[in-house]
């Protein structure tokens, strides 16, 4: 069998392939860096060690702070309830993004934005409420 | 393998029982599905309490401009309410946001209408805001229950999230008190409130007789800031409250009260001397 203009045929597979490819290569070891959420605010460290607790648990607040905010949301608003009762420390928190979650967790950037940018989500809030001032040297 | 009708019924009648069984297990189980309830949400200790929220503007303790000014700005820097007067002072009318304003007599009053009245009452500018009616027309016609009126004191409230900008609040309120974020409202607004959320374009906005602030156990802004006793606040459904006693005592007017909305900030317009 004979292949009519192999050679071109080749280059072109080949300079396909690379193009097809590229994204792959470009992005090794990019895409892959974890997010990291810095917890390093003033407002956290100024904390003694055992105190530095978020309203719920660690792992609760990572799956499910999205749910916790919005019910938050709903009861500030709609029901007029402001306390929230931490069911793992049974402390009260003022049920507040603005003036409660970014009292502690002031870098918004750092914070809020390493995650949800690697998950590509863009949550509206910060388009009415008004989030911390931050330096830009990041 | 072939199922009689009876033999079906009684399989489909056993799963959906397990299948409701199931869901609702899993509903106890998350709490964060189902919203929040008492006793995991408390309202704050401090807070301001009635039964029917209502104020009383006595016009004639507004006495300057500066009166009307102080009240108006106290309300609309709290609120981080966008200021878009061009640098001559106009302001394009379909842009305007406002919360709580001036409207003269016969704006305010169409119905009162009197060709022969006294000069003084037909020129004066009158403070209107947010009725926060007993029957509210905005939360009637709204479709999503982003304005609806609050139960436990009667305050006609505005959830943000929830407003899809259709604008048939605007159209139901016979008074205006409602405005439209034609524009965004953030490279508008003067001096940031850092603890109170803005707007963003497409919503609509109005007064919410600062529940913020009653959450907290502080009387509205404006009624802070307006010279003394130019605005009571209180709640109408308590006999000594004094609210109560001026609307029991003195003669009051509301904002076209024929449409049977039953506004709940009345007007002192005689000005007899109270607390």
């Amino acid at each position: 069998m004979k292949l009519y203009d192999g050679g071109k045929i080749l280059i072109g597979l080949l300079v396909f392939a690379a193009i097809a490819t590229f994204p792959f290569y470009y992005n090794i070891g990019k895409v892959n860096a974890k997010p990291e959420p810095k917890l390093d605010t003033p407002a956290i460290l100024q904390l003694p060690e055992q105190e530095r607790k978020c309203v719920e648990s660690k792992t609760f607040m990572r799956t499910e702070h999205m749910q916790l905010i919005n019910n938050w949301r709903d009861s500030v608003v709609r029901d007029g309830y402001r306390q929230y009762v931490s069911i793992t420390t049974g402390k009260h928190y003022n049920m507040s993004l603005q003036n409660e979650c970014m009292r502690c967790h002031s870098n918004k950037k750092k914070f809020c934005d390493e995650c949800h940018n690697y998950m590509a989500v863009k949550p509206y809030c910060w388009d009415c409420h008004i989030a911390p001032k931050e330096d830009d040297k990041s | 393998m072939s199922m009689d009708r009876r033999k079906f019924l009684k399989l489909a009648g056993i799963s959906s029982l397990l299948g409701l069984g199931a869901t609702a297990a899993s509903a106890s189980h998350n709490v964060w599905v189902k919203g929040l309830e008492p006793p995991q949400v408390e309202p704050n200790k401090e807070a301001l309490k009635a039964e029917h929220w209502a104020m009383v503007v006595d016009m004639s303790k507004f006495k300057t401009e500066e009166d009307f000014q102080k009240t108006i700005s106290a309300c609309h820097t709290t609120h981080n309410v966008p200021d878009f007067r061009n640098a001559d002072g106009t302001v394009d009318i379909k842009d305007e946001i406002k919360w709580i304003w001036k409207a003269k007599y016969e704006h305010a009053f169409p119905d009162q209408e009197n060709p022969y009245m006294d000069e003084k009452i037909k020129e004066m500018p009158f403070i209107v805001l947010c009725n926060h009616c007993e029957n509210p027309a905005c939360v009637r016609v709204c479709p999503t229950q982003a304005t609806f009126k609050r139960k436990s004191d009667g305050i006609v409230m505005m959830d943000m999230h929830r407003c899809i900008g259709c604008r048939f609040c605007m159209a139901a309120c016979p008074y205006g008190a409602r405005s439209f974020n034609y524009r965004d409202p953030r490279p508008f607004i003067k001096s940031e409130n850092k603890e109170y959320p803005t707007r963003t374009k497409g919503v609509v906005e109005k007064c919410t007789f600062c529940t913020e602030r009653l959450a907290f156990g502080k009387l509205p802004a404006c009624v802070e800031a307006a010279p003394k006793g130019g605005l009571i606040f209180g709640d109408l459904a308590d006999k000594n409250s004094e609210v109560r006693k001026i609307v029991e005592t003195s003669y009051t007017i509301r904002r076209k009260p024929e449409l049977g909305t039953g506004p709940s900030v009345y007007y002192l317009i005689g000005g007899n001397e109270h607390a």
